[in-house]
């Protein structure tokens, strides 16, 4: 059978990919495996940026580049972000086969989902996380409260350091397996009966169908949906 | 399960042709078969050999379902519903409006733009539509021949989707495929900048961005991809890139009753257009369950129309089609499908 390339115009571009950005040449400098299918890149920081931003990467220049939530601090001197590997994707079976000195490129930090208020709650799914990892990590933990969900414990990433900074402002949760202060089930379970205020500022960051999930429970318990920001992973 | 040749490029057509052991101009013929001829089967193309015919037979299919669900609206909108090749489905609207008819298609099966106000995003995403399968919904639809514009604003970002979107504008019009004028189509996007910048570079149809408001906060707490790309960087790329007279740019608004739709966000509007020859067009909302939005009231909706004009900005409140079917902007959705397939799975 003929290659499914041939199918299409000739084209640097995979289906479903969206065009890259400007990138520059850098260096790994670590990929390591955290848990099941959950993978930490760091490269070293060529660029400010503020907490919250992301930025595009890829292992080629003919790869179409993907956007990653930066999870380092602001003050750190690497970048670290955190990725799911797809299987069947383009980007990430490639990421994952990287090893230090192998040659990666990036964009620039774009974007903003900072939390400008003093209380507010975090709510991540999986790798969503990261951008609240830079924010803790860049010192803006006062008054936080942070709900982490993951399929698995050992997806829970930083659970070691968000229980050791935030105390009983942190819950995470996992809808799999049981766990000692660990929340057996969806993150939307816990909220559906939490004590949530319609005041309250809540930034949300995960996949798509969990932002719209959690935004509707939130919404529903009488949050105005101007105090809900969402960042989506695309 | 074979790979479908109906959605393949020319390019894509004339490497099967070599492959096929045939001529280089056997890509026009295969192309003048799947898309004017609307073959459905490769016996049916007489003008090829029957060994290249029975080649192709044993590798490829051509697979151009028709839609299995149609809804009619009392105003004469009809939506439709079509499989999606790896499951799933997607809604797409035939809007007649005298002599004109647009076809409103679908580019992805869901949407990962999570917005607020629409439909679609509510079911999450659950793939692609290939370049086939986006061509499909106009090559399959049955009252194809009354088409006289189709508008990429169903299901889906098109952005998000980008190089099957390209693939199937590419079809639609050029000479070699449906022969369609790139003036008769018009591609959305919530404004995925990359993306945007080469869809402007490689297409010549319209765009129409979805701003639904002028001020960044609140265009963050309606739209997520505000965080990523700031409409103010959209309207830099668009303001420094002139299209020419033959290529149009529309903005989308729609109101929200005391949102977005008072005097002071019609001025910022008209300031923050000021340079970019474009249009805007008003829509009124469609509510959705669990979104705590309101429609503006007509009255508010004219008033704004007409002082972005008083600034002069063109401006054209939408009327909504196909209301009572669910067909009506931002209500296209298979999210029940969805959850149905989920269930039984």
């Amino acid at each position: 059978m003929a290659s499914h390339s041939f199918l299409h115009s000739t084209s640097r571009h995979v289906a479903g990919a969206i065009g890259s950005p400007r990138l520059k040449e850098t260096e790994v400098t670590g990929n390591e495996k955290i848990a099941p299918g959950i993978y930490r890149l760091t490269f070293p920081r060529k660029d400010n940026f503020v907490p919250g931003q992301t930025l595009a990467l890829t292992t080629d220049q003919c790869i179409p580049a993907r956007y990653y939530s930066i999870a380092s601090g602001c003050n750190d001197p690497f970048i670290e972000i955190v990725y799911d590997l797809v299987p069947e994707g383009t980007l990430t079976p490639r990421l994952v086969r990287l090893r230090p000195a192998d040659r990666l490129f990036v964009s620039e930090p774009i974007g903003s989902f900072i939390d400008d208020e003093y209380e507010s709650v975090w709510i991540a799914a999986g790798t969503g996380v990261a951008p609240f990892a830079s924010m803790a990590r860049s010192g803006l933990l006062a008054g936080k409260f942070l709900v982490q969900g993951s399929r698995t414990l050992a997806g829970l990433y930083l659970r070691g350091y968000f229980s050791s900074v935030l105390g009983e402002r942190y819950v995470p949760c996992c809808s799999t397996e049981a766990g000692e202060g660990v929340f057996f089930g969806r993150t939307t379970a816990w909220l559906a009966r939490a004590d949530l205020s319609p005041e309250g500022k809540y930034l949300l960051c995960g996949s798509s169908g969990m932002v719209v999930d959690v935004r509707d429970i939130l919404i529903a318990r009488g949050v105005l949906f101007q105090r809900v920001i969402s960042e989506i992973y695309f | 399960m074979s790979e479908s040749l109906f959605g393949a490029t020319i390019a894509g057509l004339g490497h099967i042709a070599k492959e096929a052991g045939l001529p280089p101009y056997a890509a026009q013929q295969l192309g003048d078969w799947l898309y004017r001829k609307n073959a459905t089967s490769f016996a049916e193309m007489v003008n090829l050999p029957r060994r290249a015919r029975e080649w192709l037979s044993e590798r490829y299919s051509i697979d151009t379902p028709g839609p299995i669900k149609a809804t009619e609206s009392q105003d004469g909108t009809r939506k439709y519903l079509f499989p999606a090749a790896r499951g799933g489905f997607v809604e797409a609207a035939w809007i007649p409006e005298g002599k004109r008819a647009t076809l409103c298609l679908s580019v992805q099966v869901g949407c990962k733009m999570g917005c607020l106000f629409c439909m679609t995003g509510k079911q999450g995403f659950q793939g692609h539509l290939s370049a086939g399968e986006i061509l499909n919904q106009y090559r399959s639809l049955p009252e194809r021949d009354t088409v006289t514009n189709i508008v990429y604003m169903g299901m889906g970002e098109p952005m998000d989707n980008l190089s099957n979107v390209l693939e199937s504008l590419e079809l639609l019009c050029s000479p070699d495929g449906y022969g369609l004028s790139p003036s008769r189509v018009t591609v959305s996007t919530v404004g995925l900048l990359p993306a945007m910048k080469e869809f402007l570079e490689r297409a010549r149809c319209h765009l129409a961005v979805s701003m639904h408001s002028p001020f960044e906060e609140e265009r963050r707490m309606l739209m997520p991809v505000e965080n990523v790309y700031p409409l103010k960087e959209v309207l830099a790329v668009l303001r420094d890139r002139p299209l020419g007279r033959q290529r149009r740019i529309s903005f989308e608004y729609i109101m929200f009753k005391g949102v977005n739709d008072s005097d002071r966000h019609a001025r910022e509007v008209a300031k923050i257009l000021n340079g970019i020859r474009c249009r805007v067009n008003l829509i009124s909302f469609h509510p959705i369950p669990g979104t705590p939005l309101a429609p503006s009231p007509r009255e508010t909706m004219e008033r704004f129309e007409q002082e972005l004009k008083r600034r002069g900005v063109l401006t054209t409140i939408r009327r909504s089609r196909g209301l009572d079917i669910s067909a009506a902007c931002g209500m296209l959705s298979t999210r029940e499908l969805v959850r149905l397939r989920a269930e039984s799975e």
